[in-house]
């Protein structure tokens, strides 16, 4: 399967393996503005080419917007507990720079990725909503987008809870709370440590790469000034000197553009695939939320099923008429509680796999955004090498004057 | 401007022979020698850009800068020294012919005198001498070497009744020079601020129409504001570059006042410049006997020699006020006028030129302070990447981590290197484009001289005005007198008075052109010296600033190449 880490041009990814082969792969393409004024959104063209034979056919294109992803994600987070679900690139907070090509860009890409990384898991592959999502009719879509709203719009408060509960032990135990039940994991524990430092880091991180795309952009503004201002200064000294300022000026308005140009692509493919991995650190986080409630729930209704059992010999020593109902609920009881373990450890285990998955698709996506990293610099430094270097043998026409 | 040290004059080669190119890098990279902390702090110390400066000077909590690194960078295995600086080193060789920049490091301009401040002898030879133009052929043996250092606070010994008293610093001034109307050849005085103002209005007076380099600023609002330290430090760094720049002026090289400032030791004797409200006194007091005519009511030939306002005679003043009130609004022409086509011309385009400086110095700035900040944000960015490094190794129970760990050190290694090559880089580039500040800086002396120019011709337009006043005068009084037979006693003793006062006005104008002539030629003179050494600066400025970036932007590609060639294998996994 196909990892799509970068996508550039969004088109279509073509099976490298004969149909017989079984692939999944899709598209995100084609961002065009619909709607107008506050109610203005972006629409994606979702092309998804397979033979998986639970899909209508080899190719389907459908129409989505970002809302319809958000919609595919908590689905997938509410059925899919344990497995670390792809991230999605942000809202954007700032209004101004909704509609700019560059955001525009960045959110198809991040966009795309997600899909295919979903499209690329063995188990979320299978997922319903996500065949739902890429081949439903426009109507079905927003229709299902809206239902769900009213559910899961308290789960930014659910999730905030959860991260309260697993940082705050001790401020429970201080102030004299009761408890909140915890696993007793050094392993785990010592995961949850690493995730959480780790967004530190890669925040931090990703921070100074943005700020090093910044700088990129103000380098090739002031370069793009002082050609012009060296270009005024060489018209007005005039003779031989004068048209080797013209030429110095001209050559450091070249190195501004290229300049922009590193700086487009030091965003793109570096500092988004930086994003990209806090985010989905972000993601483990919630699924580390999903575990500690799961968690809870096994514990609890083994409190309860417990409680039953002593109730339970309780009525049978009395011979209470009672014994049938309290016989019922107990097994019934019984069942829930082994219901909430078999979940509990379902998501242990799917932790425990994806934490291997995702490491080593990080140590993947990292190479690469280091490789293109250093390809950068190393092409800009060089063009900037060159572009001087060819002013040294007019400069020496110069001085022979 | 740039140093007055010439070896004779060598073509500029650009291509020269690799073992040329080798010799040329004399003093250990900044980064390597300990010993070199103080150059490096004293190196900022000569930018005229302070936000660079002061960031280049920030050396004691960045962990990045190369001095203090030097215990970390033996410990951490990341930061191991730089490999590259070899300057032998015969790999990457991207340009066949010439040599590879990468392999030159070229020193800052004035290193020579930042080794003498810390009383090292330098004995080595400029590097930039031997790439560069020199600017004057023909004095290529004699030498002025002027150092300023040992700031030392005294206190005033004047009878004041606060006990404290004022106090202010003196500055050691050492010479060296081989130039026999010195007599001497190293000499060492201890001066204060106050006599560089005297010397240099005293020079001001003496050379009027030559392009005379201005003096420092008193800066008397940073003198309160600042950090006294860092203060006396600017003060003494300014200090040494105007006496520099005295020193390579032809002319007032030669001169007295110079020689006196440089030589004489205990009290500088040379006038002082009184203070306003004394001249004006004098003025005054002169004033009543001129209008009387108790004395000659007309300027002394000695005097016309100086500008009227630093004589303070308020006679003069407002009589060249007014003619140059007349000059403007009046009908008629003045007697004399500035006829210099060449030279008019020549004015404005020193007006453009001095906007396209300023405007040229202004984006220096920015770009200056641009490459500052990339270096910083990469020395950043390859820190936090050293942190997950760290982070990765201590907390990692994957294989896969382990190899993202090294991956990332990778980077930061190489992001730190770049990121010293940008502050390096930053650090020569400022200093050719100083050159840029520094002219803009000399315009103040060219304005200086062409109303040196100005002012002595309102001189002579005035006294040919009164001597045409002077001359009708007498005209009247002898066609009057005439028409009485014998003479009128009085007016006979009037006209012998107003015959004397002619004679002097005759000899003051006299006087006053030789004076403006004197001062054109000067004005000539000195535009062509400006237009000769300003070519020379700038174009020195120009080679300096681009083999300095693509000496640099070689290192930084390779850093990068070597990275990439490390990843490469993950370019084969995608795409």
């Amino acid at each position: 399967m196909i990892t799509a880490q970068r996508s550039l041009s969004g088109s279509s990814q073509s099976p490298r393996s004969p149909s017989s082969q079984p692939y999944l792969s899709v598209s995100v393409t084609d961002p065009v503005k619909l709607g107008n004024g506050v109610q203005a959104y972006i629409s994606y063209r979702v092309i998804t080419k397979t033979n998986f034979p639970e899909y209508q056919g080899p190719e389907k294109i459908v129409i989505r917007r970002y809302n319809d992803f958000v919609w595919l994600r908590d689905r997938l987070f509410e059925k899919y507990k344990g497995i670390f679900i792809p991230p999605l690139p942000e809202k954007s907070a700032v209004e101004k720079f909704r509609f700019s090509a560059e955001f525009i860009e960045m959110r198809r890409q991040a966009l795309d990725v997600f899909v295919n990384r979903i499209a690329a898991h063995n188990d979320l592959q299978q997922s319903e909503d996500l065949r739902t999502f890429l081949q439903a009719d426009e109507e079905t879509m927003e229709r299902l987008r809206s239902q769900e709203t009213g559910i899961f719009k308290k789960k930014p408060a659910d999730f905030m809870q959860i991260l309260k509960d697993v940082q705050s032990k001790v401020s429970d135990v201080v102030l004299g709370k009761e408890k909140p039940v915890e696993e007793s994991n050094p392993e785990y524990e010592k995961l949850k440590h690493y995730v959480f430092e780790l967004e530190n880091h890669l925040t931090e991180a990703q921070k100074h790469a943005y700020r090093l795309v910044k700088r990129h952009k103000e380098l090739g503004q002031s370069l793009s000034d002082f050609g012009k201002a060296v270009k005024l200064l060489g018209a007005c000294e005039g003779q031989a000197l004068g048209k080797a300022f013209s030429e110095l000026g001209a050559k450091s308005e070249t190195l501004s553009v290229k300049l922009q140009k590193e700086a487009h692509q030091l965003l793109m493919n570096f500092e988004e695939p930086l994003k990209d991995y806090v985010r989905a650190v972000q993601s483990i986080k919630a699924t580390i939320g999903e575990r500690a409630n799961a968690f809870r729930q096994q514990c609890e209704l083994a409190e309860t099923m417990k409680l039953k059992e002593i109730n339970l010999d309780k009525l049978m020593l009395t011979r209470s008429d009672r014994v049938g109902e309290a016989e019922h609920e107990y097994r019934e009881l019984k069942a829930e509680s082994e219901e909430a373990t078999r979940r509990f450890e379902t998501i242990v285990r799917l932790m425990n796999e994806e934490i291997v998955r995702f490491q080593e698709q990080k140590t993947q996506d990292m190479g690469i955004a280091f490789h293109e990293f250093a390809k950068g610099q190393a092409r800009l430094a060089n063009s900037i090498a060159d572009a001087w270097r060819s002013l040294l043998p007019k400069l020496e026409a110069c001085s022979s004057t | 401007m740039m140093g007055s040290e010439n070896q004779g004059f060598e073509e500029a080669h650009l291509f020269a022979s690799r073992e040329e190119m080798e010799n040329l890098v004399l003093d250990e990279p900044l980064s390597n020698h300990s010993s070199n902390n103080n150059n490096h702090q004293n190196n900022n110390s000569y930018s005229s850009y302070r936000s660079a400066t002061s960031s280049l000077s920030d050396t004691t909590h960045h962990p990045l800068s190369p001095p203090i690194l030097a215990t970390p960078a033996d410990s951490d295995p990341l930061l191991s020294p730089p490999l590259y600086r070899n300057p032998n080193a015969s790999d990457n060789n991207s340009y066949i012919e010439p040599p590879s920049y990468a392999d030159v490091i070229f020193s800052p301009f004035d290193e020579n005198s930042v080794n003498e401040i810390n009383g090292l002898e330098s004995t080595s030879q400029n590097p930039e001498s031997s790439l560069t133009l020199s600017r004057s052929p023909s004095s290529s043996s004699d030498y002025i070497k002027i150092t300023v250092s040992n700031p030392k606070k005294e206190q005033e010994t004047t009878n004041s009744i606060v006990p404290g008293g004022n106090a202010y610093y003196t500055y050691l001034i050492t010479t060296r020079t081989n130039i026999p109307e010195f007599g001497g050849s190293e000499f060492s005085v201890r001066r204060r601020f106050k006599d560089v103002v005297t010397l240099s209005d005293r020079l001001a007076e003496s050379y009027r129409g030559f392009f005379i380099p201005p003096r420092p600023d008193k800066n008397v609002v940073e003198s309160q504001v600042m950090q006294k330290q860092e203060f006396v430090e600017q003060r003494r760094v300014a200090l040494e570059k105007y006496l520099r720049r005295l020193a390579e002026h032809p002319v007032i090289r030669l001169s007295d006042e110079l020689k006196v400032f440089l030589k004489v030791e205990g009290r500088l004797p040379l006038a002082t410049s009184t203070d306003v409200a004394s001249r004006m006194l004098d003025g005054a007091v002169k004033l009543p006997k001129q209008l009387f005519g108790e004395s000659t009511a007309v300027v002394a030939p000695h005097e016309v020699v100086q500008p009227a306002k630093g004589g303070m005679d308020l006679l003069r003043l407002f009589k060249e006020l007014k003619q140059s009130v007349a000059n403007d609004w009046g009908g008629s022409k003045p007697p004399v006028v500035e006829e210099d086509k060449v030279f008019m011309e020549k004015k404005e385009w020193i007006h453009d030129l001095e906007q396209q400086l300023s405007n040229a110095s202004q984006q220096a700035e920015a770009l200056v302070k641009a490459q500052q900040d990339m270096g910083e944000t990469m020395g950043e960015l390859g820190l936090a990447f050293i942190k997950l490094t760290k982070f990765e190794n201590e907390e990692g129970r994957f294989n896969s981590q382990k190899v993202r760990a090294a991956d990332m050190k990778c980077l930061a290694t190489a992001a730190v290197k770049a990121s010293r090559f940008y502050r390096e880089l930053n650090a020569q580039t400022v200093k050719h484009l100083d050159t840029l500040h520094e002219y803009l800086g000399l315009m103040l002396a060219v304005h200086s001289a062409f109303s040196d120019r100005s002012s002595a011709l309102l001189t002579v337009q005035t006294l040919l005005s009164e001597l045409s006043t002077l001359h009708s005068k007498a005209e009247k009084l002898e066609a009057a007198s005439s028409k009485i037979f014998g003479g009128d006693k009085s007016r006979i003793r009037k006209i012998e008075e107003l015959r004397e006062s002619i004679r002097v006005t005759e000899n003051a104008k006299n006087a006053a052109i030789s004076e403006y002539e004197r001062i054109k030629e000067n004005n000539k003179f000195e535009l062509e010296r400006f237009d000769k050494e300003r070519r020379t600066d700038l174009f020195n400025m120009l080679k300096g600033f681009v083999v300095n970036q693509v000496g640099y932007a070689e290192k930084i590609s390779n850093v990068w190449a070597k990275v990439a060639e490390e990843t490469s294998g993950y370019a084969n996994d995608s795409s």
